[in-house]
């Protein structure tokens, strides 16, 4: 009987190049990913605005995702294009995952996926998720996802409106920039008091009772 | 002329704010993460987060953190540049949190390229 390892060549370059924890590389586990990634596309689009909306209607089953931008939105010709996987602007790759990727984590649960464009006035991308449902992915590390949008672009404004049930918890970048007299985001009392108000916001929401 | 509106003084105060911060942002070292698609299913939101928490406990004023797309580099992802005043840009590789750290100490703070996890100097 042979092992695994006597069966794969000795020095296998392949392999060398992927030591330690990035066998764990290329999925997008949490919705909070797409969310991350799906707001890029805006940003990318010229957006100075991205208003990140997540519904849990936990009591209806259901979870709604709304990521919509001020940028120069998508050409009426193209729309139909921008879930196949193999349609892209860039030109840096061939491929274009984003929200194909997304969408195909809504369809696995019985969800499904929109995206609604106005040339010169924006884009808004809209999942919806059935909540129970096994393959659907955990929201994940939102406070992640946002500190990383906010701190990694620094001239877009952010709005977040969470709402579980009948809880809201609401978070805009223009109020917390104003409260540091146009300090940059990334000045670390700055960064402090934002990952504090959403790390708080968000365990607020999600206490039970 | 037209009277000025609340909304019109908050339109002012928004365009002063940003050109403030625009005067605050003189850095002399950039950290750029890399976040594209690519990026961020290989774990280029770790990285980020990291990064702040080292930021946070460093307490300088002068390093700026800015996010990026891909860079055309995907296998390599997640990638991140490094360009300190007067110095080549560095673009490290296959990084994540730990790596970040140490990035951010050595490099970020001392000036000492980590060339183990470098990719290659722009």
């Amino acid at each position: 009987m042979s092992t695994i390892s006597s069966l794969l060549p000795s020095q296998n370059h392949y392999l060398e190049g992927y030591k330690g924890n990035h066998w764990k590389r290329g999925a997008v586990k949490e919705l909070s990913l797409h969310i991350l990634d799906v707001s890029e596309n805006g940003i990318n689009a010229g957006a100075d605005l991205v208003r990140i909306t997540v519904e849990e209607a936990r009591t209806d089953n259901r979870l709604r995702i709304i990521i919509a931008d001020n940028g120069r939105g998508i050409p009426a010709g193209l729309i139909q294009n921008v879930t196949d996987p193999f349609y892209t602007t860039r030109t840096t790759r061939r491929v274009g995952l984003g929200l194909s990727l997304f969408e195909a984590a809504a369809r696995q649960c019985n969800g499904s996926m929109r995206v609604e464009s106005m040339p010169g006035k924006g884009t808004s991308v809209t999942a919806e998720f059935e909540y129970n449902h096994i393959d659907r992915a955990p929201l994940g590390d939102m406070v992640g996802t946002l500190i990383s949008l906010i701190i990694g672009y620094p001239d877009v404004e952010f709005e977040y409106i969470h709402t579980v049930n009948s809880r809201c918890f609401e978070m805009k970048t223009t109020d917390i920039k104003n409260m540091f007299d146009g300090r940059p985001v990334s000045d670390p009392a700055v960064f402090r008091k934002l990952r504090t108000v959403l790390q708080d916001g968000l365990t607020l929401l999600r206490k039970p009772g | 002329m037209a009277r000025l509106t609340i909304d019109d003084l908050k339109k002012v105060k928004e365009k002063t704010a940003k050109e403030t911060s625009l005067r605050y942002g003189k850095a002399s070292i950039k950290v750029t993460v890399h976040m594209g698609t690519c990026g961020i299913a290989a774990g280029a939101r770790d990285v980020m987060n990291s990064l702040m928490t080292e930021m946070a406990e460093a307490d300088r004023q002068d390093i700026r953190v800015v996010a990026s797309g891909c860079m055309g580099m995907c296998s390599s992802e997640p990638n991140v540049t490094i360009e300190a005043d007067g110095e080549e840009p560095i673009v490290y590789q296959l990084m994540d949190a730990n790596k970040m750290r140490q990035v951010f100490k050595r490099h970020v703070l001392l000036g000492e390229v980590q060339t183990d996890f470098a990719l290659a100097k722009i």
